[in-house]
């Protein structure tokens, strides 16, 4: 190849990746396809499934469905859930029973990967889809 | 008047330079020990071991299930396709048929995570060859498939969604909508690229004839994935050893002669070419069924020793199980395609600059948490 068509061809392929670049310039226009993360806070709102912490619910009477099974602290690879349990007497059947104490979910080992939630047989602990662990110091806690 | 001095002849000498450990090429902390002579290089050794976590051992004290979520951390870019390799070889020691629902959902994941980890591999090869551009239009095609597995899966990156035996949950209502939006944005976008990178007279000449790999050293260093089909060795375990519903699904595999880093940079854009008609003849018609079989809870593979290989976006990835009946595998082993790929570096860039150095490494595509483990 002589060296005039070399530079022809090396100008035309520039210009035809600048062409691709110069039309998102002209045409995207204020659309960005970014999201502005802190300033869509109050908006953002994650996808159903998205792991981001182990809950238990509570209902009204600010109680739970926990069983004190330890199913899920056996599923755990990581130890992240810890169940401090008792016996006590059932008081309607008058038999023992096991009750829990202290179910303790240690957020800094977890790895979000669901084991104990799908192992748990009563539904009382979920993923909720709280993302940010932090505050800042001017906002209120 | 005094008489000049002639001055000694200037004497060159080898030295050392270390590319890494927190080298932004390197993607990761992986440290070159260079020995340069000039700008020429006369020898690469790789130092390993920055971010090993022994996941090996970790598997030997874990139950199956809880192994799955560890091969999220080998190739976090692949990570599904990890997943099923572990999934894979459990159901097989067990002899366990997964529904074809089951089937088809995990070869739609596969080959959506393939795009998302050949459209990262595109945009930091632009970046690392200097073309900043690339690096945005790579992500925006991106985020739609972490969009599509966070709905599905739960997760953007580490999603942990086989099991032995199935899926965790079925799939999201959405799921399908935004596949095949995904994949007629995709199809749009894919051309763009070529008229952006491909055909950039400054990216082919800092990519053809760079870090060639003949076909008898790619067979001899174990290469595989685009790193060995570019060399033109027919290495795709999805042709050879077809598993979920590949069987089902027709292809090309992408093959090279040339074996330079433009030939491996062509094998990729083509594989997304390729993954985009799989998951096209496969996302009208998922079949109908259940998304798990119920394995019990504790899983005990019978005694004896078990090997699955898939590949992932990098290559062939293999999970050997010896397994002597208990809850725990008595010994795991990954073969893992980086390693393989990584030990070929040394052979392919002596003699070049560092510049060429960087263009190979991009384009061998390596994920440091996978050659470490």
């Amino acid at each position: 190849m002589s060296y005039f068509t070399e530079i022809y061809h090396g100008v035309k392929t520039l210009l035809t990746g600048m062409r691709v670049t110069g039309r998102y310039f002209i045409t995207s226009g204020k659309s960005a396809i970014t999201q502005q993360y802190p300033d869509n806070r109050a908006s953002l709102k994650m996808f159903d499934r998205f792991r981001g912490e182990v809950v238990m619910l509570h209902d009204e009477n600010n109680e739970h469905s926990c069983t004190g099974c330890q199913k899920c602290e056996l599923a755990c690879p990581n130890g992240s859930i810890e169940i401090i349990w008792d016996r006590g007497v059932d008081p309607e059947t008058g038999k023992k029973k096991k009750f829990i104490d202290k179910h303790i979910y240690h957020l800094g080992m977890c790895t979000q990967c669901g084991l104990c939630v799908q192992a748990c047989p009563s539904n009382a602990i979920v993923w909720a889809q709280k993302f940010r662990k932090t505050r800042s110091t001017t906002e209120p806690s | 008047m005094e008489t000049a001095t002639i001055a000694p002849p200037i004497k060159s000498e080898e030295y050392f330079i270390n590319m890494g450990p927190q080298h932004p090429a390197t993607h990761g902390v992986l440290r070159l020990l260079l020995t340069l002579d000039g700008e020429i290089i006369k020898k690469v050794e790789p130092d390993l071991g920055y971010i090993h976590r022994s996941i090996e051992k970790m598997c030997e004290r874990n139950s199956y299930q809880q192994i799955i979520h560890l091969t999220d951390r080998l190739d976090y870019l692949s990570s599904h396709i990890n997943n099923e390799a572990v999934c894979l070889a459990v159901e097989a020691a067990l002899g366990v048929e997964v529904p074809e629902r089951v089937k088809v959902v995990r070869t739609i994941l596969d080959e959506l995570i393939r795009i998302s980890s050949h459209c990262l591999w595109w945009g930091v090869m632009g970046m690392d060859l200097g073309a900043l551009t690339s690096y945005f239009y790579a992500f925006r095609d991106r985020e739609m498939i972490n969009d599509i597995f966070e709905e599905t899966c739960g997760a953007r990156l580490t999603m942990n969604y086989n099991v032995p035996g199935g899926l965790m949950h079925d799939i999201h209502p959405n799921f399908v909508a935004r596949t095949r939006e995904f994949l007629a944005h995709f199809k749009t976008k894919l051309p763009e690229y070529d008229r952006l990178l491909t055909d950039n007279v400054i990216f082919q000449k800092r990519t053809k004839g760079v870090g060639v790999l003949s076909r008898q050293d790619a067979i001899a260093f174990g290469a595989s994935g685009p790193v060995g089909r570019a060399s033109g060795y027919s290495c795709d375990v999805r042709v050879h050893h077809p598993y979920s519903a590949l069987p089902k699904v027709t292809f090309k595999e992408a093959l090279r002669t040339e074996g330079d880093s433009f030939a491996r940079y062509q094998v990729r854009i083509q594989e997304m070419w390729e993954s985009v008609a799989i998951i096209e003849q496969l996302i009208d018609a998922i079949p109908e069924g259940p998304h798990q079989v119920a394995t019990d809870a504790v899983i005990k593979l019978p005694k004896g020793e078990f090997y699955q290989k898939v590949e992932t976006a990098r290559g062939e990835l293999g999970v050997f199980i010896i397994s002597t009946g208990t809850k725990n595998p008595y010994r795991l082993k990954f073969r893992s395609p980086g390693f393989s790929n990584l030990s070929l570096l040394n052979h392919i860039a002596v003699g070049g600059k560092i510049g060429d150095l960087v263009a190979t490494m991009a384009t061998l595509d390596l994920v440091i948490p996978d050659i470490d483990r």
